[in-house]
């Protein structure tokens, strides 16, 4: 029953299904956010106090919630990778890591673009706007301590147990709207019970949401491959498998 | 090679005394060279003097950004001894030999990370009377400023600790050090200014106070096994 | 956009560019792994 889960160590076979799994999150994602941004930007009413501004959350919100998700699937992949020695964790965790900074930078800048006509600022230092940043540099220094090693393996494990290390900010980045005073509006979606939405407005956040992970999935797929080769280069498989 | 695990766990020693002799060592070979302890301190003197040398301020107005000031120059000049937590060591070859000895390296990177601690931050939070009165800080907060140093400085020897670990074999490790360690050390600074800031004001500093210390507590008790590990790391 | 377009366009542009870096970037970062591999076994089918 768990083959396919141990098959995931096999860089051939991660090789080829990251292939099969690309198309069909590229699909799942040109809807989603299709529908989702069309929805956003032209069919939910405005916000009764924020007007026409309040439809940057529908890029906002989402790239937000992937930039979290992207530094715990980085953590994640590389603790596999450190406790394990499964290669294919570090090559995840090598794939996952500039995907997640653009997207951190995505939340910031439209984040900043967003106070600005409703705080009056383009920039606040309260938990939320700091932490974030923090994820940011956290993200630029697992980028730079991998390269830094002469010997890669080296390099994945330090940049493993350095991820593990500033993944107790991801916690603080979510709580911290709960945890402190913040500029920064509190949970809407992920509440217990009803969300505050109503539905005109959820939905298309919900498929943007959606359509951003699907996305997600499938560049981190993309990049998983060139990984793999990167690490595989003179195994025996990649022959056949760089021909097609 | 099982670095740190040896085949018969034959320790003669235990571990607090190994402890007190690491400790030791590290006291003796840092009072050896004693230029090497004064200028992460003339440093933070320094440091210290260029802010209201180059905003010009008022004396009122430094007041107001004396705490941010003050713990900006901590953390920059604890960042510049860092370096040397391990590197001397692992250059000639003493952190193996160690790392063989039988005792756990988590042993090890406590006792080295609490003899830095002596030499460097504690020595920043005995200096730092005479840094406040330059940024006009009130007696009245010294109390305050004197326990978040000291809580601050040690939290950021432990943070030091995790990243000279990740960095000790790297040729020019002593940049990236500083971008590992100080994002993680954003919260110490936030915590840390704000509780000398409720000092000066004259409202309670007590919550920071607590909040420094359980930062302190987190990563004095994991630090060491994040910093064996990346030791374990880099000598494999 | 109730007068705030000068605030939600860029912000929706700048979600596609930062979409289309990603597509862009994995795209390369593949083709020259692809490169970097087929160079690697030309040199060993030398030896």
């Amino acid at each position: 029953m768990w083959t396919w889960f141990y098959r995931l160590a096999s860089p051939p076979h991660v090789y080829r299904v990251a292939a099969t799994l690309i198309p069909w999150f590229l699909t799942a994602a040109a809807f989603a956010i299709g529908y989702g941004a069309i929805a956003g930007l032209v069919f939910a009413p405005p916000d009764y106090q924020q007007g026409d501004a309040f439809r940057i959350i529908y890029v906002h919100a989402p790239s937000g919630w992937i930039s979290m998700f992207a530094y715990s699937t980085m953590a994640v992949a590389g603790a596999i990778g450190l406790i394990w020695r499964i290669k294919m964790g570090h090559a995840v965790a090598a794939a996952v890591a500039p995907i997640g900074a653009s997207f951190t930078v995505l939340a910031l800048v439209t984040g900043s673009l967003w106070g600005r006509p409703m705080w009056g600022t383009y920039w606040a230092w309260d938990p939320r706007l700091t932490s974030e940043l923090i994820l940011l540099f956290l993200f630029a220094g697992v980028m730079s301590l991998r390269p830094a090693f002469e010997d890669s393996n080296r390099g994945d494990r330090a940049a493993a147990l350095l991820s593990i290390v500033g993944v107790v900010n991801v916690p603080i980045i979510h709580y911290s709207v709960l945890w402190w005073n913040s500029l920064h509006q509190g949970a809407t979606v992920a509440k217990l019970g009803k969300p505050s939405m109503p539905p005109s407005m959820l939905l298309p956040l919900l498929s943007m949401m959606l359509g951003f992970m699907c996305f997600f999935g499938a560049v981190l797929c993309m990049r998983l491959r060139g990984e793999v080769l990167n690490r595989e280069r003179q195994a025996t498989w990649v022959r056949e498998a760089i021909k097609s | 090679m099982n670095v740190g695990r040896p085949i018969e766990a034959e320790t003669s020693v235990g571990a607090r005394r190994a402890m007190m002799l690491i400790m030791h060592r590290e006291l003796c070979l840092s009072f050896r060279r004693p230029e090497q302890l004064l200028q992460p301190l003339v440093f933070f003197l320094i440091v210290t003097t260029l802010f209201p040398l180059g905003l010009s301020v008022q004396l009122s107005l430094l007041r107001d950004m004396a705490p941010g000031v003050l713990w900006v120059a901590a953390l920059l000049s604890s960042l510049l001894s860092l370096d040397s937590l391990f590197k001397n060591d692992a250059d000639d070859g003493t952190l193996e030999q160690l790392a063989l000895s039988g005792q756990s390296l988590a042993t090890i990177v406590i006792a080295k990370t609490l003899a830095h601690w002596l030499v460097s931050g504690a020595a920043l939070v005995l200096v730092s009377p005479v840094v406040a009165i330059g940024l006009n800080i009130p007696v009245s907060a010294f109390a305050t400023m004197l326990l978040g140093l000291a809580l601050g400085t040690l939290t950021l020897s432990w943070l030091g600790a995790i990243g000279a670990g990740l960095t000790v074999g790297l040729r020019r490790g002593n940049v990236l050090l500083s971008l590992i360690v100080l994002p993680l050390a954003m919260p110490l600074l936030i915590f840390g200014a704000g509780a000398t800031d409720r000092a000066i004001s004259g409202t309670s500093a007590a919550g920071a106070l607590y909040f420094l210390a359980s930062l302190c507590v987190f990563t004095s008790t994991l630090a060491p096994f994040a910093a064996a590990a990346a030791l374990r790391i880099a000598l494999d | 956009m109730g007068g705030y377009a000068r605030f939600v366009w860029p912000c929706f542009g700048f979600a596609c560019t930062v979409l289309a870096w990603n597509l862009w970037s994995a795209r390369r970062f593949h083709a020259a792994a692809r490169q970097r591999a087929g160079r690697t076994l030309a040199m060993s089918d030398e030896n």
